[in-house]
């Protein structure tokens, strides 16, 4: 699988990422070769096995839920202690409507 | 006392027999740490005030009469990538330079509710992405074994405290072999635990399904007593197993004798030739201990690296999407917009290893790619996880090497992606198939790096792992 430099910028406006032009350049190349790498898994015939998408135990776990307990959550001051920029109990983030 | 080569039952003895208090104990650790802390650039942070903190209570209990925990009194250095409330946390990120979480993992509020002394905060590959410590946004780090040399990674920090004697016990993260791999460049005793053993409530996402917090140390009785503390089911985190703890000292002294061990034939062929020499030497103590060793296969070996760097990429795509520049973490100065904060916050807070493995892992779960790649990773998953139970049918446990080569050099595989991903080919098929593995020294090569052997168990079997791995260290494996 051979991406250019074009598929490298549509993938990292879906990441929401900024790359450099070098860094656009080189991602191409290291990502191509990744992925012509992973292809190898198209020699294994899957038909009919389950995808593993938890690690479950044969030893019959049950369904890990707990009791609805009311628990005492992070204060304002906390949650919004590490924020880079907070106003009056806020995260604050550029504008997003224009009036 | 003897900092450098302590382990926690002769801190425990030494605190009783009055020879030293907890708080003397934690002056000197601190201060030897960070005398120490310039040949390896292991710890990121101190914590001096905690740490003294948590001694005085151990103190406390000791002239009280009370009992002062399992790890009463002993220094401990925790991976910069599980959260310690107040302790800066940086996974070794620009991303989170200043980050002081608001709450402490749980595998460290159960590791300080027995009585162990946080000294500080271990460096690690960024986000704990990658196999030698050169990705830590702090400089990489040293190995004391050779300091020319990488300690491995993402755990880098961790081994290289507990190998340099600056604490006696350590917490690490494994989601490839980010445990297992340092371990044995840095001639330790490290443990990845069964998934699900240990809560990750509190341990920075990565990859979520190969997540593992373990413990690092100098003797295998000592990661022993650091999983016994830190294991068992915790509300917080809904893939916690409910599965008993059991005492892993009840059936440590045992014999090993007529245990069933296998040599998977996969896992011996590229090795470094001295590497597989040792691996063979340990092979040989554990047989004199009346082990039964034959052959086994597991045939879909050859495709883990391939599922594990579209599962863990994709699983790292999501995970990191909540570094946005809002709530925590870097906040680009010079963007206008939104949309413009969320990529130059990202694109400038990130380093070079995890923006390869976000777009990597974008691009296998974009639209048109999810059954190429994703879905036909998980289904492999499923056939390296059923190698695994059918070798168990035959065999108690699996003895392999850990990595193909010992420690390299700083700087000489940076530049090689693929190659620095396919020399994890032995740690990553055990974390896919969420079993317990560690990694015991057995010797070293005729430069003097040490050499890792892995144990790896079914699910759940950490008893038998120890077992094991004790009675090779008693019979004097780690030198074989």
């Amino acid at each position: 699988m051979k991406l250019t430099e074009e598929n490298v910028r549509y993938v990292a406006g879906l990441a929401n990422l900024t790359l450099s032009e070098s860094e656009i350049h080189q991602y191409a190349d290291e990502l191509s070769n990744i992925l012509t790498y992973v292809d190898k898994l198209n020699e294994l015939d899957t038909t009919g096995v389950e995808p593993m998408a938890q690690v479950l135990f044969a030893a019959g776990d049950p369904a890990s839920l707990r009791e609805g307990v009311q628990r005492t959550p992070l204060t304002n001051a906390e949650a919004l202690g590490n924020a880079p920029l907070a106003t009056g109990g806020y995260f604050k983030v550029p504008k997003v409507i224009e009036r | 006392m003897n900092i450098a080569t302590l382990t926690i039952a002769e801190v425990q003895n030494g605190l009783r027999a009055k020879q030293f208090s907890a708080v003397e104990l934690a002056t000197e650790a601190l201060r030897f740490g960070q005398a120490e802390n310039g040949k390896t650039n292991a710890y990121l942070t101190f914590s001096d005030e905690r740490a003294l903190a948590a001694a005085a209570r151990v103190d406390a209990k000791l002239a009280a009469g009370e009992p002062i925990g399992a790890l009463g009194g002993v220094p401990v250095a925790v991976k910069d990538v599980i959260v310690t409330k107040g302790l800066r946390t940086t996974c070794g990120s620009k991303m989170l330079g200043k980050f002081l979480p608001p709450y402490d993992a749980t595998a460290v509020e159960r590791l300080e509710a027995a009585g162990g002394v946080i000294l500080g905060k271990a460096n690690c590959d960024e986000f704990a992405m990658g196999s030698s410590n050169e990705n830590s946004a702090y400089g990489p780090v040293r190995n004391p074994v050779a300091l020319d040399r990488v300690p491995g990674g993402s755990s880098g920090g961790s081994a290289a405290v507990v190998a340099q004697g600056t604490a006696v016990v350590s917490l690490g993260s494994d989601t490839g072999g980010s445990i297992r791999q340092p371990a044995s460049f840095c001639g330790c005793v490290g443990v990845t635990p069964t998934y699900g053993r240990v809560s990750r409530y509190g341990l920075v996402a990565f990859a979520s399904s190969l997540d593992h917090i373990g413990p690092f140390s100098r003797t295998v009785a000592d990661s022993a007593t650091v999983l016994q503390t830190i294991a068992g089911r915790d509300d917080r985190d809904a893939t916690s197993a409910l599965h008993a703890v059991p005492d892993y000292f009840a059936t440590m002294g045992e014999s090993v004798k007529g245990l069933r061990l296998g040599l998977p034939k996969e896992y011996f062929a590229g090795l470094a030739p001295e590497t597989g020499d040792r691996i063979m030497a340990g092979v040989e103590v554990l047989k004199k201990l009346g082990c039964e060793v034959s052959e086994v296969s597991l045939p879909h070996t050859e495709y883990a690296i391939a599922a594990y760097y579209i599962i863990c990429t994709a699983e790292v795509s999501a995970n990191l999407s909540r570094f946005d520049g809002v709530r925590f973490g870097h906040r680009s100065a010079k963007s206008d917009t939104l949309a413009d904060l969320y990529k130059n916050s990202r694109g400038e807070g990130f380093g070079a290893e995890v923006k390869r493995r976000i777009m990597l892992g974008t691009y296998v779960l974009s639209h048109g790619y999810y059954d190429a790649y994703y879905l036909k990773a998980q289904k492999v998953r499923n056939l390296l996880t059923q190698d695994f139970a059918k070798a168990f049918e035959q065999v108690d446990a699996l003895i392999t090497p850990v990595s193909p080569f010992p420690a390299f050099k700083i700087g000489e595989k940076v530049n090689d992606p693929i190659q620095m991903y396919l020399s994890d080919i032995y740690t990553i098929t055990g974390s896919l198939a969420g079993i317990p593995c560690m990694s015991v020294p057995c010797g070293a090569t005729a430069e003097g790096l040490p050499v890792g052997m892995q144990i790896l168990t079914k699910h759940f079997a950490e008893d038998t792992m120890f077992r094991l791995a004790h009675q090779y260290e008693k019979a004097g494996g780690f030198t074989a």
